[in-house]
This record gives C-alpha cells, structure tokens and sequence, in this order.
C-alpha cells in the first residue's frame, strides 16, 4: 500500500503531471459542456421544424434537409468526423474549438430525435388549446408544448450528456489534452504503465456516477411535479 | 356573423363533410346533434380552422377564413373554443391559464388580465381555486375553468366541442349550467353535444348532422317536437 502510495506520488505528483492531469480534466469539462449547448440548440430547432413539418407544407423542404443531417452525422463514426473537421474544414482553428464543434454537431443530430419524442409526448389538444386562444404556433411551441415537453427531455439530455463525456475521450485525436490524452502522455513519459490509465479511468467513472445520481434526483423531482 | 357556405372537409380517401351550409347569428345558440362519425366534431373544429376545410368559405364577421391572405390568429382570439378533454395547461395555475394568452398576445397587461381571470371565476365559484394547479380540479370544475380561460379573450362566439362527454355523470350538471347562464347573457355559442335535454331548453336552433351533411335544421321543438327525416327520428328513438 504504502510502496503504491509512493509510486503514485512520484507519477503525478514529484514530476508535476498532475497539473497535465488536471488540465485535460479541464479540457473534458469544456468539450462536453460546450458540445452539450450546441447539441441542445441544433437538437431543439431539428426537433420543433420536424413537429411543424407535420401540418406545414412549408416546412416539409427544411425537414428533409434536417433528416439528411440526421442520416449524415448518424451513419459516420465521431472520430472519423472529428478528423473531418480537424483537417478538412475547420483547418485553422484549434483542436479544442474543432472538438467542441464537432462533439456538438454530433450530438446534435441525437438531441434532435429525444426532444422530437419529447415534443411528441405532449398531448396534441395542448398545441390546439393554445392555437384556439389565438396565439401563433411558435407562441404556442414556446408558452404551451415546450414546458411541458421538458419534463421527458431533461433526463434523456442527462443520459447523452453521459455518453458525451465518454465520447470524448477521442479528442485526442485532432491534438487536444483532454483527460485521455493526459493520462497517456504521462504514462509514456514517466514509464508508469498502470497508474495514469487507472487514474483516468476512475476520473471518468466518479463524473458518470455523479451525474447518475444527479440525474435521478432530478427525474424524481420532475415527476413529483406532474401536474396533470 | 359567422357564414358557412359548402363546407368540405376530407381526411385522405375518407370524406367527413360533403357540403355544410350554415348562418350563425349574434345570439344564436346552435346545438350541433347526431351520431358519432357524423362529422359533427369536424364541422365545429372547421369553424376556427383547427382543422384546414378542403373546400367552401366560413365568412366570420365579413372576413373570409379560408382565404390565404389572412392572419388566423388575430381572428381565433374572437372564437373562443372548449373541448372536450378540457386541455388546460397542466404547467400553469388556473390563474395562469386564465390569463396566459391575454397578456401573451397583449390583449390586456396582466393586472387587468387577472381582474377579469378573477371576475370570472368568482362568478362560477372557483375563485379559491385561483393558485393551484389544474391536477387538483375535477373533471367538471376543470370544463368550467376550461370556459373562463375561453371567456377571458372576450370572444365574440363560443364554440363547444362536446364539453360534457369526457365528465362523471354527477358532474355534467354544473358545466351545463355554466353553459346556459353564458347563453343567458346573449353570448353566440355553437355547441357539439350528446346532451339532448340542453339542446331542447338552451339552443334556439339545431342542426341534425349526418353522414357528412346537415339532414335537418330547425328549432328545438321542430327537431325534437315533429322530426321530419327518417334518420333524425330513428336518432332521437336511440338517444332520448
């Protein structure tokens, strides 16, 4: 125990690679936090243009359009778009920009389909009620189904905002020290095989059991709430 | 005020309404009977294009609401509309509810909103009701609710979408009462209803629908009194 304790210390600590280790904590805070907005505004307007699409003839063109992000992000593997972007598109910027665009397009196109369900969940006699008393639909969507509709989307954001976290362990791949890439540098330059892989691993693990048991707190709160 | 000429209404091969000619008059209380199916629903729900006609014009208040070049919202504020699942705005108080879309859409700022929302509901005894949430109503005291937020936009016309369908039996008394005092104030109300007995008291004219099309119009005393057609009297045998 004590021989581990002093292995531990003279990985992180003596040579300084704790600091390294913290700052690609940071950088996982920021890409997935940042994805995460993206995600929820992209996913959002997806979502409300497909709810209108239904009775709209107008909207049908933009729906189709917002199905074939959908089918695009979906079909490709999120590192492969992440070297996408790293070298096709977003050539200048900088990997953690490109990593918080990208996670956010990625997780975009999956916000989109759990709000739309969301939305979907909303009795329709709501939408009718708030057209009958005259107010317009985006009224109606912002006053009346959205609300209501958040109930059953916040914990569906929970989950993916738990796989994003994972997701974007990746990120190393276009450049960025994130918590991976920072437990790895520091296995190869301290030759220390196990420790900084395990320090990362448990890393990750403690955030997805923190946000776990947020997220439960909060489902059972909103149910509590159910004022129907 | 409200003229509905040739009404036509399809939902794809299947066809609801197969001309519906209609004059509905300040004051009027039309009760709109006749077998589930009949497109009476439909009919109604035409009347403020919650469901879009296929074909034929609903002139209300001169304005042509089938026209393109119209902004529905501003003319669905004079059209208040009860349904029957209710749908009040689970999220919002009664208060809120009441009060929501006048202040929304700038009809009156929220004090004068709220003294109206508050006048309204004190009328049908709901006043300490005002703060909770519509989960803690019942089914009838919801349709009452449901009435005052329609009211509260200060609608020219009422229309009822078969308001006592959804109640316990005890409990559709005192919605219809509602409904009559409203009628009793010279309020124009065009109600879709299974309640033949309201229909006989309240309304001064009622349409028999059928089969897509109006087989009978009259008085209360013509439609229940002496009815003409075949189908009304086999209905009325069934219902009364």
């Amino acid at each position: 125990m004590q021989e581990w304790i002093a292995k531990l210390n003279e990985t992180f600590i003596e040579s300084g690679y704790y600091k390294f280790m913290l700052e690609g904590l940071g950088n996982t805070v920021i890409i997935t936090l940042g994805a995460l907005l993206i995600g929820v505004i992209i996913g959002t307007l997806i979502a409300v243009v497909k709810y209108f699409a239904e009775d709209s003839k107008i909207m049908k063109p933009l729906a189709a359009l917002c199905d074939v992000y959908v089918t695009v992000i979906r079909g490709i593997p999120v590192v492969v778009l992440l070297l996408i972007f790293y070298f096709i598109i977003l050539t200048s910027a900088e990997g953690i920009l490109v990593a918080v665009i990208t996670f956010g397009i990625n997780s975009g196109a999956y916000m989109a389909e759990l709000i739309r369900s969301g939305l979907g969940a909303v009795d329709k006699g709501q939408m009718e009620a708030g057209r009958s008393l005259g107010m317009s639909k985006m009224q109606a969507m912002r006053k009346i189904v959205l609300p209501q509709a958040i109930r059953y989307i916040l914990p569906a954001i929970g989950n993916e905002m738990i796989a994003l976290l994972k997701e974007t362990s990746v990120a190393g791949y276009v450049a960025v020290v994130d918590l991976t890439r920072a437990g790895n540098l520091t296995r190869n330059n301290t030759h220390d095989a196990v420790n900084p892989l395990m320090v990362v691993a448990v890393t990750y693990l403690l955030i997805v059991v923190v946000l776990s048991r947020l997220l439960k707190i909060l489902e059972r709160r909103l149910s509590g709430n159910d004022k129907r | 005020m409200i003229s509905v000429k040739g009404l036509t209404k399809k939902f794809g091969s299947l066809e609801v309404l197969k001309g519906i000619d209609a004059e509905i008059s300040k004051g009027d209380v039309i009760c709109v009977i006749g077998p589930s199916g009949s497109g009476k629903s439909t009919f109604l729900r035409c009347l403020n294009l919650l469901e879009k006609p296929d074909g034929g014009t609903i002139i209300f208040e001169g304005d042509d609401l089938t026209s393109k070049n119209i902004d529905l919202n501003v003319h669905r504020r004079k059209m208040g509309m009860v349904f029957q699942q209710f749908n009040l705005f689970p999220h919002m108080t009664v208060l809120r509810n009441l009060t929501c879309a006048p202040v929304m859409l700038k009809k009156a700022d929220k004090e004068t909103a709220e003294a109206k929302a508050m006048d309204l509901l004190s009328r049908i005894g709901l006043a300490e009701k005002a703060n909770v949430f519509p989960d803690k109503l019942s089914g009838g005291q919801k349709q009452r609710v449901a009435i005052c937020r329609a009211l509260c936009m200060e609608p020219d016309v009422m229309l009822f979408d078969e308001p006592t369908s959804a109640l316990d039996p005890e409990m559709v008394g005192e919605v219809l009462d509602v409904m009559k005092a409203l009628a009793g104030e010279g309020m124009t109300m065009v109600v879709v209803t299974h309640e033949m007995g309201f229909a006989r008291e309240v309304s001064n004219r009622v349409l028999f629908l059928d089969e897509g099309v109006i087989m009978e119009e009259g008085t209360p005393d013509e439609i229940f009194g002496a009815p003409k057609c075949e189908r009304l009297q086999s209905f009325l045998a069934k219902v009364l």
